[in-house]
């Protein structure tokens, strides 16, 4: 359900065309900074979405909105605008309830991001459960933000973080999930539901299935999930899933936790302050009940009502006609990007990724690729992408990535197709001395 | 557009082109690439955020002067072709000279204008340079590891 009560378009009941090229017009003119152009003066093509998205005209006069209508603090106050105030905020927690299908909007924690998610499910759970020896279970694809919470969990524990490695086709098996379920025993198991280099959707409702048979906990990170397909965290039945509002059209600064109640329930606060207490006394202090023992301090208001504006924008459209579109973009750059000689795409075939085309130019870096496809109007991102195991398991230093979102156009993924074409006629080395001595 | 704005515009792409000639030329041919046998002194860095590695051979005679300068390494074109243009121009100078090639004349060698993300790609051989004065083969004088260097600092990417 949508905060007006209207049921979300679902891909069964949705009258509209999955296709939405008819309306891709339309939904470019919601995002008003698509029509600047960059420095070199050419028209802006953005590609950079699995780092951030654009926002929506929506999202932004949501905010304007809060701001200059009814902005106070939330919660202990008894005036006008922080009635209305805490009344929106806790709205905004519901659509997000009802985005992830969560079974109570008490399971829904709002933090700074997906990196804070993780940080705060590591520090809170982590140090109540886990102990020298213990082992956390990651992918070898994560996030850093995946990967350094759980390092510090085993400097202050004394447990092992393990990865398990990536198959050759760049996906990873289930036996290969069940073999380290087995072999490692961990207590927790953290992955990530898409890959933000890959693309690789990993089948998520499986692996926890797997995860509950060694009696593991689950967190998935959804951060590059949320935005393109619909997550449900029931259906999913992890313990923790975790996401950023800056990769689904919503601001910067915030973001989920949800956790299954009695797992919330069980685990202490992590920060300690204003509004994450019952009671406090000079002696010690009583915690708040859910969501608020896990928010301490003033919340991201404005930026909570955002993403409720993102969340009711990007569920309009539909989650599955997104995705639909994201994956015609992805076929095209895929085949166009591997039919150019010198060129490797770095990820599955289109079928098993969402929106992201990562590759490499023999003989051409990363930042060389990127700084050109810059001057011809094309943002992508080039480097690690905070990946730096997976990068060495794959025996790069860097990539280049493009990825797409709802308001990418065919003839966007072509002219990156053209471009990195010419690219690599510029950089390729052509053996000629040329250089006057 | 008038024929003025299209004019600034197209000077404005121009200066945008990092890859002039000049650099492309020194990328793809570069001025004492390789190792060099008889070094005296030799260091090496990388950036680990994108993954370039320059190293740096030197032979100094006994005035302290720079005799041979040779570097070899892997990376984008900004950080090849800024090494090999560096140890073309620091030849014949002195260690003493070489303490006062700051930054800022690294980036002026250079040429091409460059944001900040990129002089990062373009002040590594000059690290290196200023390290490898320092790091003589037979290992007598301290390694200056901690040299800090004035460039802006290439934060990590999501
Ligand atoms: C898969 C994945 N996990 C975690 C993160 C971290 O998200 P944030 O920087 O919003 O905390 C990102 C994005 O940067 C990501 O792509």
């Amino acid at each position: 359900m949508t905060s007006n009560g209207e049921q979300m378009p679902d891909i069964a009941t949705d009258p509209r065309p999955v296709d939405f090229s008819g309306d891709l017009a339309k939904y470019r003119e919601d995002f008003p900074i698509l029509s600047r152009s960059v420095s070199s003066g050419e028209p802006l093509i953005f590609l950079d979405n699995a780092a951030s998205t654009q926002r929506p005209r929506a999202v932004i006069d949501a905010i304007s909105h809060c701001y200059e209508h009814y902005y106070a603090n939330v919660h202990r106050g008894i005036h006008t605008l922080s009635e209305e105030s805490t009344q929106r905020y806790e709205q905004a927690r519901a659509t997000v309830a009802d985005f992830v299908h969560a079974a109570s909007p008490k399971e829904i924690v709002f933090c700074a991001g997906t990196t804070a998610a993780i940080n705060t499910v590591a520090r809170s759970w982590g140090d109540a459960n886990i102990g020298a020896g213990d082992v956390i279970l990651l992918t070898i694809a994560e996030h850093h933000a995946n990967i350094v919470p759980w390092h510090q969990l085993a400097e202050r524990t004394g447990c092992k973080v393990e990865f398990i490695p990536l198959g050759e086709d760049h996906t990873i098996a289930d036996e290969q999930v069940a073999e380290a379920l087995a072999r490692w025993q961990p207590k927790l198991f953290s992955f990530v539901a898409t890959s933000n280099v890959l693309g690789t959707e990993f089948p998520v409702e499986r692996w926890v299935a797997l995860a509950r048979q060694h009696n593991a906990t689950v967190l998935v990170d959804a951060a590059q999930a949320a935005p393109h397909e619909k997550v449900d965290v029931q259906a999913w039945d992890a313990d923790f899933v975790v996401f950023s509002g800056h990769k689904i059209c919503g601001p910067g600064g915030i973001g989920v936790l949800y956790g299954k109640e009695q797992q919330l329930e069980s685990m202490p606060p992590f920060l300690g302050g204003g509004a994450m207490i019952h009671r406090v006394t000079t002696s010690g202090y009583e915690p708040a009940g859910l969501p608020e023992k896990f928010e301490a301090g003033t919340p991201p208001i404005a930026d909570a009502i955002g993403l409720e504006a993102a969340i009711n924008y990007v569920s309009d459209i539909g989650l599955e006609r997104i995705a639909a579109h994201e994956r015609a973009l992805c076929q095209v750059a895929d085949s166009g990007l591997r039919g150019i000689d010198g060129v490797r795409v770095i990820g599955p075939t289109p079928e098993l990724k969402g929106g992201i085309v990562s590759f490499v130019i023999d003989g051409v870096h990363s930042h060389d690729i990127a700084h050109q496809l810059d001057t011809a109007g094309i943002a992508v991102r080039a480097g690690h992408h905070c990946t730096m195991p997976l990068h060495k398991a794959l025996g790069l230093n860097s990539t280049t990535r493009a990825s797409f979102y709802l308001y990418n156009t065919i003839d966007e993924v072509h002219q990156l197709i053209e471009s990195v074409r010419e690219l690599r006629a510029k950089f390729a080395p052509s053996g000629r001395r040329r250089r006057r001595r | 557009m008038g024929e003025l704005e299209t004019q600034q515009l197209a000077a404005m792409q121009n200066e945008k082109d990092i890859y002039e000639e000049h650099v492309l030329d020194h990328y793809e041919d570069p001025f004492h690439r390789g190792p060099l046998e008889d070094a005296t002194h030799a260091h090496e860095a990388n950036n680990p955020l994108c993954g370039d590695v320059i190293h740096i051979d030197l032979r100094l005679d006994s005035e302290g002067k720079i005799e041979q300068a040779w570097f070899d390494g892997e990376g984008c074109v900004i950080s090849q072709a800024s090494a090999s243009m560096l140890v073309e121009a620091i030849e014949g100078k002195t260690v003493e000279e070489l303490r006062e090639f700051s930054a800022d004349d690294m980036l002026n060698l250079f040429g091409p204008k460059l944001t900040p993300n990129r002089q990062k790609c373009c002040l590594l051989s000059w690290r290196v340079l200023q390290g490898a004065v320092h790091s003589p083969l037979d290992g007598e004088e301290e390694d200056q590891d901690g040299l800090n260097f004035g460039g802006p600092s290439l934060k990590e990417e999501s």
